[in-house]
């Protein structure tokens, strides 16, 4: 084990998260009171919260005293180790809301698919840092885009298209350290069309994306631009409109497609599937300026806002604290960020960077979607806010991030 | 690397938040919404109906209290259905309905389960609640009627229906409102506005206090009390008058539109529409499909105005001044008003009608002539008959009253594009004749010729008609304080009243002089039809008779309609004259006349096409 080196650490991060957590329990405690409640008892959602905490502590503090070396090392053999764990879940695990994705050990339960985040983080990060790893090539793409999309796969069929969703941050990441672009742009071209053609019907946008192919294809006869491009494109996106509708109606549930159509406005539905939005948005709306006060929330308290301690327990931040207690929230979110992308920027140790990349990532998208959701301009999905959510899982896998970033971020030069 | 470029989407989409957050908390944080909040309860505080008086202050409708049994799905135990149901009486498996039916609303929250018990139901009930949880009863108050008279104009409330909820933000589920008649159309004076108190909920639904100490609480506003303009004595005198008759009897103050009584007949117990058995009693009224109970004859009904319309037609006359009061027409029993187009009339074989004469005698010639004198009076008859028709519809007829009740019909009053179409261009004023005399396309109600009625009263001007007198501290309609001209001179009047004096003093209506009151009046007699099994068969004429009394300063307006009664003069001209005198000198002295009519029967008139394959009218 190489020497400690403490001076190194990262420590407003982790001040930022140490406010990030004690935001969350005292929201956690907050939503959950209900007179006479006793402080410490291991059957209330703070209490269980409380002990996840501390065991949060001893896991950071193993991990920063841990040797950086190790996570090289064993990258690989851990991710197969947490690939047979998302498989054993779809046998053994137990049922929790339609989901199979818990283990249950001694009233806890544990959820694999978040702690395989940071495992495909360090599984990537050590494929890519090696020497011949360059994203330019296909077989390298294809072989980094498998080691994200089999537990995309995995956790997608249990099902929880949540979860899910976080892990196509790692397509972020490589985008960042170099895929080419072109993945990007069909990503968002596709986003977009998505959107539009829920928004605006499939026999119109099919109209518009013939009438711009065939405009195209004219100014491609006096420009000379590749034509068999403009074909892939023109084809990719009457394909995918197809598929888009297909899916939209035929693959997707009537309670998915109200989300989409409550988020785009199409739908206004306050007592029905779009209950939970709405009630939400109440809870930010009475929050106003200052907030109602610590316990003295009214919207979230008692199952009005629906999963207030867990996924949204950005609402009673919002109503208890105000527009003040909301942003103060985002902007230690994003300082935590960005700080984690400035000191990877200047970390020469390639699997370090690319590791740190991806928890900021993961962070990002989580903290992004989650809010969102919760504010209404995002379908409802089971996303928790990171640090702050209820749910011990979530807690430790986002310590695990953290630690590996504060460690990692802890070593700039490259050892070996 | 594209780190800047990550950067710059991390802090863009955190900006993005926070500008939502901003609108949300900040800008669009208005305080309605914001009640909207499932976790405040509100309780809502009802005010109780308003009362409606008669213009004598004579109460006619309150409210009574009723009670409803709740309740709480949860708190039953399931041991206990058998004894329930066995004490409010109903079978133990319609309980079991009743139970998930409430279950499926909300397990927690209180339903009905059997709703308007009465004072001694509730007496028994009360008794034995105590036996059993999930069990309360709530007070809640019904309307109750003095006078089993004018159902369909007071109307009757009912709880509201989704399409209400849905498109009116004042109603909520369970609540009453006004569905027909006096209280619909006064629904939001009659009803007050309920008030609201704002109650925070803890996580247990227990209510934990007032929310925001009560600052968006409303306190209700109480219903006012309505006088109607009815004389609730003369309308129920007017009732026992239509005993065994089917039609109408309206009768209106000249001077002010006030409607003294609306008779309708048949008539029902205005009780039937209230509470636990209204819509079982509703759809047995319904059903009545010869008597039409629910069928507001005054109101609805468009009939042919016989007779009564030929007064008009003078009027018009005299205004185009194509007759003068002096103006002879020959009568040989009838006239051709067409080639081979004879039309009939009563009086004697070669005789001289002037105006006065014409009106008393009801001479068909008279007004035929006069109507086609109008009519070519102008180049063509397109522009003659639409001058005829303004004059006319600047009476009310053809068009809605604007009286302040939902319900009516327009009448029908023709046009020249309605015989252009009809007769493909090619008609002149005798193609019409039948205008003349109140028969043909004219259509009218009986409230038209009552407010007609007060028009010749008024000499040619009235308040449209309507039934409130009076708001509780608050103004009726302005529209019932103006007064609407015709486009007939005032001077045209007096010798029409001339006639229609006559027409009692020597004319059609004799029979119904008033001892000390000069009655003014004419008689109608209108031909009417019906479809039986497809077929068209003619039925026993209408009687109708519209007056006024007294004739040198009137104070009631009368038309009387009596469906298949005959003549004019058989029916309706002495229910009008006893109408005029039960309200003028406050009790009838002619008690063989009285007599005469409460006895009068005319079921079997009503009955004879349905009972017999051929049968005799006009007998």
């Amino acid at each position: 084990m190489n020497s400690l080196s403490i001076k190194k650490f990262d420590f407003i991060s982790i001040i930022i998260v140490s406010l990030l957590i004690i935001i969350g329990l005292v929201n956690i405690y907050s939503s959950t009171y209900f007179d006479n409640m006793s402080f410490f008892s291991f059957k209330t959602p703070f209490g269980k919260q409380l002990i996840f905490t501390s065991i949060s502590l001893i896991i950071f503090l193993f991990i920063l005293v841990s040797d950086d070396r190790f996570f090289f090392r064993y990258s690989s053999i851990i991710y197969i180790l947490g690939i047979l764990l998302l498989i054993a879940v779809l046998i053994f695990g137990n049922e929790i809301k339609g989901a199979k994705s818990w283990f249950s050990l001694m009233g806890f339960s544990l959820q694999p698919s978040e702690f395989m985040k940071p495992i495909t983080g360090l599984a990537l990060a050590k494929y890519l840092s090696n020497i011949h790893s360059d994203l330019k090539r296909k077989s390298i793409q294809l072989y980094s885009f498998l080691i994200v999309l089999i537990p995309i796969f995995l956790v997608i069929i249990q099902p929880d298209p949540g979860t899910a969703l976080i892990y196509f941050s790692f397509f972020f990441v490589l985008y960042v350290i170099g895929l080419p672009s072109i993945y990007m742009n069909i990503f968002i071209g596709l986003t977009i069309l998505f959107i539009t053609t829920v928004l605006l019907g499939k026999q119109n946008i099919l109209f518009i994306i013939s009438i711009l192919l065939i405009s195209i294809v004219l100014i491609y006869i006096y420009r000379k631009l590749s034509i068999r491009k403009i074909l892939f494109f023109g084809i990719l996106s009457l394909v995918f409109i197809l598929c888009i509708d297909f899916v939209f109606n035929e693959v997707f549930e009537q309670r998915h497609r109200d989300r989409f159509d409550i988020v785009l406005g199409i739908k206004e539905d306050n007592k029905g599937i779009g209950y939970n939005t709405n009630q939400s948005q109440l809870a930010f709306k009475s929050g106003g300026f200052f907030g109602e006060g610590f316990l003295k929330g009214t919207q979230t308290k008692g199952d009005f806002v629906p999963e207030q301690h867990s996924d949204y327990i950005f609402a009673t931040v919002g109503e208890e604290w105000g527009f003040f207690g909301s942003i103060f929230t985002i902007i230690l979110f994003t300082i935590l960020i960005l700080r984690m992308i400035n000191r990877a920027n200047t970390n020469r140790n390639l699997f370090n960077k690319i590791f740190i990349y991806s928890v900021a990532s993961i962070f990002f998208f989580q903290f992004t979607i989650n809010i969102s959701m919760v504010i209404g301009i995002f379908p409802t999905v089971g996303i928790p806010l990171p640090f702050i959510s209820y749910g011990g899982s979530s807690l430790l896998a986002s310590i695990i991030l953290f630690g590996g970033y504060i460690k990692l971020d802890s070593v700039k030069k490259e050892k070996w | 690397m594209r780190d800047k470029l990550f950067q710059i989407i991390v802090i863009a989409i955190s900006s993005l938040l926070i500008i939502r957050l901003f609108n949300l908390q900040i800008i669009n944080n208005n305080s309605s919404q914001i009640l909207e909040r499932a976790s405040i309860q509100k309780v809502y505080d009802f005010p109780e109906r308003g009362y409606i008086y008669d213009r004598n202050k004579k109460l006619i409708v309150y409210n009574e209290p009723y009670y409803d049994l709740m309740i709480i799905p949860k708190d039953i135990e399931i041991s206990d259905s058998m004894s329930i149901s066995k004490e409010l009486n109903i079978t133990s498996r319609d309980f079991l309905t009743r139970l998930n039916k409430a279950k499926t609303y909300s397990p927690v929250k209180p339903s009905i389960l059997i709703s308007g018990i009465t004072k001694n139901e509730y007496a028994n009930i009360q008794e034995k609640l105590w036996k059993f949880s999930g069990l309360f009863i709530q007070k809640k108050s019904k309307r109750k009627y003095n006078f089993k008279t004018a159902s369909n104009l007071f109307g009757y409330i009912s709880e509201v229906n989704t399409y209400e909820i849905d498109n009116n933000p004042y109603y909520r589920a369970g609540e009453m409102i006004g569905r027909q008649g006096l209280e619909k159309s006064y629904e939001n004076i009659l009803r007050g506005k309920k008030g609201v108190k704002y109650f925070q909920k803890d996580k247990f639904n227990r209510i934990i206090g007032r929310y925001n100490n009560g600052n968006y609480d409303s306190l209700l506003i109480p219903a006012k009390n309505i006088e109607v303009t009815l004389d609730i004595d003369l309308q129920v005198y007017g009732d026992s008058l239509m005993k065994n008759k089917f039609g109408s009897i309206i009768a209106i103050e000249p001077n002010s539109g006030e409607i003294l009584a609306l008779v309708n007949s048949p008539g029902y117990d205005p009780s039937l529409l209230v509470g636990r058995d209204r819509s079982y009693n509703y759809n047995n009224l319904n059903l009545d499909s010869i008597g039409k109970p629910l069928f507001e004859r005054g109101l609805q009904g468009q009939y042919p105005p016989g007779s009564t319309f030929k007064i008009i037609n003078a009027l018009i006359g005299l205004q185009e001044n194509v007759i003068q009061e002096e103006t002879l027409f020959r009568c040989n029993g009838g006239h051709f008003y067409a080639k081979n187009a004879f039309m009939k009339c009563h009086t004697n074989e070669e005789t001289y009608t002037d105006l006065n004469n014409a009106i008393y005698t009801s001479c068909n010639t008279y007004f035929a002539k006069t109507y086609k004198e109008i009519i070519e009076n102008y180049e063509t008859s397109s522009i003659g008959l639409d001058k005829w028709k303004d004059y006319v519809t600047s009476f009310g007829f053809g068009n809605f009253l604007g009286y302040d009740h939902p319900i009516g019909k327009r009448g029908f009053i023709p046009n020249s594009d309605y015989y252009n179409r009809w007769y493909n261009n090619s008609w002149r004023a005798s193609t019409t004749i039948s205008n003349s005399i109140g028969q043909g396309e004219v259509l009218t109600t009986p409230i038209q010729l009552a407010n007609f009625a007060a028009i010749i009263a008024n000499k040619g001007w009235y308040i449209p008609p309507h039934f409130v007198k009076n708001i509780d501290n608050d103004s009726i309609d302005k529209n019932y304080k103006n007064i609407k001209e015709t486009l007939i001179s005032e001077k045209h009047f007096d010798p029409i009243i001339k006639g229609m004096i006559d027409v009692v003093e020597k004319g059609t209506a004799q029979n119904s002089k008033i001892k000390g009151i000069t009655f003014a009046g004419k008689t109608g007699t209108a031909e009417n039809f019906i479809k039986i099994n497809g077929q068209r068969k003619q039925l026993t004429d209408h009687s109708i008779f519209i007056g006024f009394a007294p004739a040198e300063d009137p104070k009631i307006a009368i038309c009387v309609f009596i469906e298949n009664g005959y003549w004019g003069t058989r029916w309706a001209a002495p229910i009008s004259s006893l109408i005029a005198e039960k309200y003028l000198k406050r009790n009838v002295e002619r008690k063989w006349l009285e007599k005469y009519i409460l006895n009068g029967n005319l079921t079997e008139e009503y009955m004879k096409p349905y009972l017999y394959e051929n049968f005799t009218i006009n007998e």
